[in-house]
């Protein structure tokens, strides 16, 4: 019997189907009317805490989000997927662009003090920027343990949660105290759809607003984008018809 | 026991709402939603109709578990190269 709060980051992203474009001006992609979502790693982390509390193990699952407006669509997936309450914490588009890990786990630092969080579970990096810092920072931040690339979680109801890590050459099974960070890898779970009827009664739930200013962090950028390109084209391939014709080309490109 | 109608509706609401991220676009979804449930308008047995609607809630899982497999094996392909290509070297 436990009742762990849980403390889950849902991060908006461009959509995982989506064709990627720079924009003209190199400075990022293309995002005014580009299909986003919840990132599939912390959606995946999300469906980990609503099995959770399915299974009797956590009391009160809060859903965060940081960005701008539209960041209430990714906590209405949340919350539709099972989470009991969301916080939308507001950044206007411009500090967005330079938002980083850092802040962002600040932020979820503060909020997991404040709301009495037992378990944090994030995904493990976001499919756009694929920085896998946030969970091990905000850890840090905390002074709490942290339980990263986690395909297995498994809170034992009195004060601890043993998880299995996917790490290289195979799988790594640790057990720390909690409060404790968590993030999620792929295998973890396989993730609800939220559905239509769900997606409507969560409309009823509710979503807090707050400011970084409200949390005392300094959103302020740390970087600059210089640049952001395309990768170099792939040159087409040629096809050839025998293993000598193959070896004839190679003599001519001087490979041989 | 809510009405066929009812029960009708929900489900055209349901499948369109999920066509909205079918990989062939979302008026292709619609039209042949549209088309599948317009044929069989003029239907009134009601066991008939029982059947369609079980046939349509299936075709809801269905859908389901396609975009689950098409995102898992997405972000498979996008991450775990390592894994799908044992013999080759991997610079993760």
């Amino acid at each position: 019997m436990g009742s762990l709060r849980i403390l889950v980051g849902c991060k908006r992203v461009i959509d995982y189907a989506v064709r990627i474009r720079v924009k003209p001006d190199k400075k990022g992609v293309i995002t005014d009317g580009i299909k986003h979502s919840l990132n599939p790693f912390d959606e995946i982390a999300v469906e980990e805490a609503v099995r959770l509390k399915e299974k009797k193990l956590a009391a009160d699952i809060c859903a965060v989000s940081i960005g701008p407006q539209a960041c209430q669509e990714t906590l209405r997936t949340a919350l539709a997927m099972g989470a009991d309450r969301a916080i939308h914490v507001e950044v206007d588009d411009k500090t967005y662009q330079t938002l980083q890990p850092i802040h962002v786990s600040k932020i979820l630092a503060k909020l997991a003090a404040d709301e009495k969080i037992d378990l944090v579970i994030v995904g493990k990096q976001a499919i756009d920027d694929d920085s896998n810092s946030t969970a091990q920072m905000t850890a840090a931040f905390l002074g709490w343990p942290q339980a990263t690339n986690a395909s297995k979680v498994e809170p034992d109801g009195a004060g601890s949660v043993t998880v299995t890590r996917e790490v290289d050459g195979g799988l790594e099974t640790i057990k720390c105290k909690t409060p404790a960070v968590v993030s999620a890898d792929l295998r973890l779970n396989e993730p609800r759809y939220a559905t239509l009827p769900n997606i409507m009664k969560a409309k009823k739930k509710a979503i807090d607003k707050k400011k970084p200013s409200d949390l005392g962090v300094d959103v302020s950028p740390r970087i600059e984008i210089l640049s952001v390109e395309e990768p170099p084209k792939r040159e087409s391939g040629a096809k050839v018809e025998s293993v000598d014709d193959l070896l004839t080309k190679l003599k001519g490109l001087g490979r041989i | 026991m809510s009405s066929q109608k009812y029960q009708v509706l929900n489900l055209y609401k349901t499948l369109l709402y999920m066509g909205r991220e079918y990989p062939l676009g979302y008026p292709y979804f619609r039209d042949r939603c549209h088309k599948a449930f317009a044929r069989n308008r003029t239907e009134t047995d009601v066991q008939t109709i029982d059947q369609m609607i079980k046939r349509g809630e299936f075709v809801v899982k269905e859908i389901e578990a396609l975009y689950r497999l098409k995102k898992y094996r997405t972000l498979r392909k996008r991450y775990y190269k390592h894994e799908l290509e044992p013999d080759t070297d991997s610079t993760a």
